[in-house]
């Protein structure tokens, strides 16, 4: 892989400016029930059925904590080489909005259950890490519905009270390529952990992006804004993008950033003011008294460490040994869990490289084409295996595994019986393969004069014709020996 | 039977055992006793037919093994009761029917009693005199011009008056303890936690506690048995065995160390109160308790403790009565925020007001180091207090309130002098201790005055005991006329 320079700077008239981005990952945690009641979670139910007394902060309801809920940040922040706090508190973030019933957030502030961890990144230029500073449970709010009604506002409390992992990252992102590899890294570690299922459509991933801007060489960090509930990764570079070159050209035009929280208009492409630093929220934070501070034994959080899947960066650094894949199909076939053990299926029953060489190609287009997962794919990974074997047993080639794979996605067959049934074996036997080559020839005698006389670009034809004629079948590399041979004659 | 509402619920109870009334006979002579009684304003809400019955119920299938068989009760209207409007003595829960029942008073249910109606309180339980209530004063059967304490003062009012064998209400700061004293009656503030606070509407969640208000020890312990256990609804809910307060009563207290404060007397405190200690101490003595001076030094700072740590959480336990889902909504205002300030505005009263101000200010940024964690840090001192005397001591003597009942409208202009009431009473809700309130003697106008009994955590059956054997030697008898009918 060619090592390219990192080069994301905005040009301004006065100089370079480095962009400087940090996150707050907001991840729905993967659970059953909400984080303080034990209604569901499951996407996409009507508005407010999944709402029980505590979500809509009834008089004398309690809040009582999901264990679930806890153990699965505590996984989460083990995957993030992170310290887990066997103390942390639950305080209360108090603000008035309609789909807030409680009149406060449940949220941690102080004392958060996960402390400092890291992130890897493979980016073109080498790998880079990115620090977490921290990661902490608090409850998601509802949902106003503005547009429904022209005078009246809906509220949807399905998601109020779901349990949600806001994970701070430090200010250590420097382009838009870094923030999409670090959202793809965490939602990949998440996936793995089964503590996220990192549906950035369903919510369950959103991020709010702070963004600032400072002199090539500059230490220090410029005056930063923060861009409020991005959902897509796109539209969180498209809003750094605006929202850098905003503020370059106020700083090149003698102007101060103020520090704000702005929106991203995805319709317009531009962020915009919602509120100044003098009207920021006073949330009131203070330790929630219905809750117990949140003491975790080392021996839970040392069982959970046992359980833990193997995640990415290890399991990237096997396949590059185990399976003498170079970095960049390593980092594509762990990307997933399970396309990297789809993989693993493959490989054990195939030649391990040309089966990440096939994958990559020809199913991932595919997969991609129809839009499904892998886990959805029409193909197993046993007849895939097969197929990998038939091309490089030399069975087929590799034009004839084309089609062979086209017919296994419409008939669900094993390759095997495909290649079988259509007679599609590939023509491999050099007496044979003479015999029809040298019919091929004769009929030709014009174009081998030709290519005697200097016009090599005829070999191509030659080929096209020895396969035109075997149907496709005729073993590429043999053939081209042969051609060779006898046009040399 | 003549007049079977002037018994203790221990005797009630063994009337209703042996036949001699029947549950059906025992509401209707309460429910005569209430609607004579509507002077007083003690109920927000009756539930007469509901409660006839239930009586009925039992009358057909009496299971007589149970705490409270066919008993009726009147509970504070901070218990959400299901499919019975509850309202915190609020405007905002003015039109609030509860889907779901209180662990409390479904722990009393489940053991054999049954609602007869919803008691008079302060605001949100605001208050010291019951002048809060958006539903009218209540009037001490003591006296027709005297405040029956608060916040539970519909219930010590009731109780007072005959109008329910016993009760319970909530105590954040004294509201249980205060209002019993100024009743000539008993009331206690179990341990933080031993009963859950699942369903009962918050006002401060680290301090609020439910405990029984009745007319004797006895009747207190049956009632504490009755409503007490572990809740896995209530994160703060202590998870114990369940204990036998009534069975386990005993008056013996020879030996017993009961620790004398120095710092709980006042500046003016009237005379009386200072004697009636004296008796107390006199008569445990008597006893063969043993008497030890200790000192509790930081109990100076427990009221403008309480009065940052109770405001705080009640100002964010009170966010959510906004009009959105349920309770009052302003028909008024354009947009949102409008709504918001309308409602809240229209739905509270001014003391609830003034504490959600306190709270809020407290808590805002620039103030939350110098005022709330300021307290937070004196609280723990007021605690580690106790938690010293108690390695020598095994209960605390001293007077309930510095004074007795006071004159309706006396105080209501003077929030500080009102805030005072509670001086004797607040430390113990700071220290999460159950404390006892029982009636001692009378001061020179004849109005009742209660000492209180502080014990360790989980220590309830000590200081039931100790009360229990002070009733049998105090001599008082709560002599109440019934002007009111």
């Amino acid at each position: 892989m060619s090592k390219e320079k990192f080069d994301y700077f905005i040009k301004g008239e006065k100089g370079k400016y480095e962009v400087v981005i940090g996150l707050e990952v907001h991840a729905q945690v993967l659970s059953k029930s909400k984080l303080f009641s034990g209604s569901s979670t499951k996407f996409g139910a009507d508005p407010n059925n999944q709402v029980s007394l505590i979500d809509s902060a009834f008089p004398g309801m309690l809040p009582v904590i999901n264990e679930e809920c806890v153990k699965q940040a505590v996984r989460t922040g083990l995957g993030l080489n992170a310290k887990i706090n066997n103390y942390s508190v639950f305080d209360r973030k108090n603000y008035f909005y309609a789909d807030l019933p409680q009149g406060y957030q449940i949220s941690q502030y102080k004392n958060p259950i996960v402390g400092e961890g890291k992130v890897l990144l493979d980016m073109p230029y080498g790998s880079k890490e990115i620090g977490i500073e921290r990661l902490h449970l608090e409850q998601d709010a509802g949902k106003s519905i503005h547009d429904m009604d022209p005078s009246n506002t809906y509220v949807d409390l399905n998601r109020s009270g779901i349990a949600l992992m806001e994970i701070v990252s430090k200010p250590d992102l420097r382009s838009p390529d870094e923030v999409n590899a670090y959202i793809k890294k965490l939602r990949s570690i998440m996936r793995y952990l089964g503590t996220c299922d990192g549906n950035m459509q369903e919510g369950s991933l959103r991020a709010d992006v702070n963004v600032s801007v400072r002199k090539e060489g500059d230490k220090n960090f410029g005056t930063r804004c923060e861009i409020k509930n991005v959902n897509s990764i796109k539209f969180m570079q498209m809003a750094i993008e605006y929202e850098a070159a905003r503020q370059v050209e106020l700083i090149e035009n003698g102007k101060v950033i103020d520090q704000e929280t702005r929106l991203f208009d995805t319709k317009k492409n531009e962020t915009r003011s919602m509120r100044s630093k003098e009207d920021a929220h006073d949330y009131r934070y203070f330790p929630d008294p219905d809750l117990l501070p949140l003491k975790l034994e080392q021996k839970l959080i040392d069982d959970l460490k046992k359980t833990l899947p193997e995640l990415p960066d290890k399991k990237k650094e096997r396949f590059i040994k185990e399976y003498g894949l170079n970095a960049y199909e390593a980092n594509v076939l762990v990307s997933e869990k399970e396309i990297s053990d789809y993989y693993e299926e493959v490989a054990k029953l195939s030649d391990k490289k040309l089966a990440a060489t096939w994958m990559m190609g020809d199913l991932f287009a595919m997969l991609n084409d129809k839009g499904l997962d892998i886990s959805k794919s029409p193909i197993s990974a046993k007849h895939f295996a097969e197929l990998v074997q038939s091309i490089k047993s030399g069975e087929i080639s590799g034009r004839i595994a084309k089609e062979v794979f086209e017919i296994m996605l419409e008939t669900g067959e094993n390759p095997k019986k495909i290649i079988e049934s259509k007679g599609l074996k590939q023509q491999s036997d050099p007496k044979e393969l003479e015999k029809m080559i040298n019919e091929i020839l004769t009929k030709n005698k014009a174009k081998v004069d030709q290519y005697k006389s200097g016009k090599e670009k005829l070999f191509g034809f030659f080929v096209g014709q020895v396969m035109k004629s075997s149907g496709g079948k005729a073993n590429p590399q043999l053939t081209n020996e042969i051609l060779k041979k006898l046009l040399k004659g | 039977m003549s007049d079977i509402t002037n018994q203790s619920l221990n005797e009630i109870i063994e009337n209703v055992k042996t036949k001699k009334v029947s549950s059906t006979d025992l509401t209707k002579a309460y429910i005569k006793n209430i609607e004579s009684a509507k002077k007083l304003n003690a109920f927000v809400t009756t539930t007469f037919d509901q409660a006839l019955d239930k009586a009925k119920q039992f009358d057909n299938k009496p299971n007589f093994d149970q705490l409270l068989p066919g008993i009726p009760l009147a509970v504070k209207d901070l218990f959400c009761t299901e499919n019975t409007k509850t309202t915190a003595g609020s405007n905002i829960l003015n039109n609030f029917i509860p889907s779901y029942e209180s662990t409390v008073t479904k722990n009393l249910w489940n053991n054999g009693s049954f609602l007869l109606g919803k008691l008079n309180c302060d605001e949100f339980a605001m208050g010291s005199s019951n002048e809060t209530s958006h539903y009218g004063n209540v009037i001490n059967p003591v006296g027709d011009q005297l405040v029956p304490g608060g916040s539970s003062g519909g219930s010590s009012s009731a109780l007072a008056a005959d109008l329910t064998p016993a009760t319970i209400g909530t105590d954040t700061g004294g509201s249980i303890r205060q209002p019993a004293s100024f009743t000539g009656t008993v009331g206690l503030k179990p341990t933080y936690g031993l009963c859950s606070r699942w369903g009962i509407v918050a006002f401060a969640s680290s301090l609020d506690q439910a405990g029984p208000m009745t007319k004797t020890i006895k009747d207190c312990a049956i009632m504490l048995e009755s409503m007490s256990g572990f809740d896995e609804k209530d994160s703060t809910s202590i998870n114990k065995k369940k204990e036998q307060y009534s069975k386990n009563l005993k008056d013996n207290i020879k030996g017993l160390k009961i620790g004398i404060p120095k710092e709980y007397r006042v500046d003016n405190m009237p005379k009386e109160v200072d004697e009636l200690w004296e008796k107390g101490k006199k008569i445990l003595k008597d006893l063969g308790a043993q008497l030890i001076n200790i000192s509790l030094p930081h109990t100076k700072y427990a009221l403008p403790t309480y009065y940052i740590v109770a405001p705080a959480e009640a100002s964010s336990n009170l966010a959510r009565y906004d009009g959105v889902r349920y309770g009052y909504r302003s028909k008024q205002g354009k947009d949102l925020i409008e709504m918001y300030e309308k409602t809240r505005s229209e739905g509270f009263g001014d003391e609830v007001k003034r504490r959600i101000l306190i709270g809020t200010y407290v808590l805002s940024s620039g103030y939350y180091d110098a005022y709330y964690l300021k307290a937070q840090k004196v609280r723990q001192l007021i605690k580690k207090d106790f938690d010293d005397s108690f390695t020598k001591i095994d209960a605390i003597l001293t007077p309930s309130t510095p004074s007795s009942a006071f004159k309706i409208g006396e105080k209501t202009n003077d929030p500080v002098s009102m805030y005072l009431n509670d001086i004797f009473t607040v430390p113990v809700n700071l220290a999460g201790l159950p404390a006892l309130s029982m009636p001692a003697g009378v001061d020179k106008q004849g109005y009742p005055l209660g000492l209180q009994l502080i014990g360790k955590a989980l220590d309830e059956q000590k200081i039931l005991n100790i009360g229990y054997a002070f009733e049998k030697n105090c001599g008082f008898k709560n002599e109440i006329k019934k002007w009111w009918s």
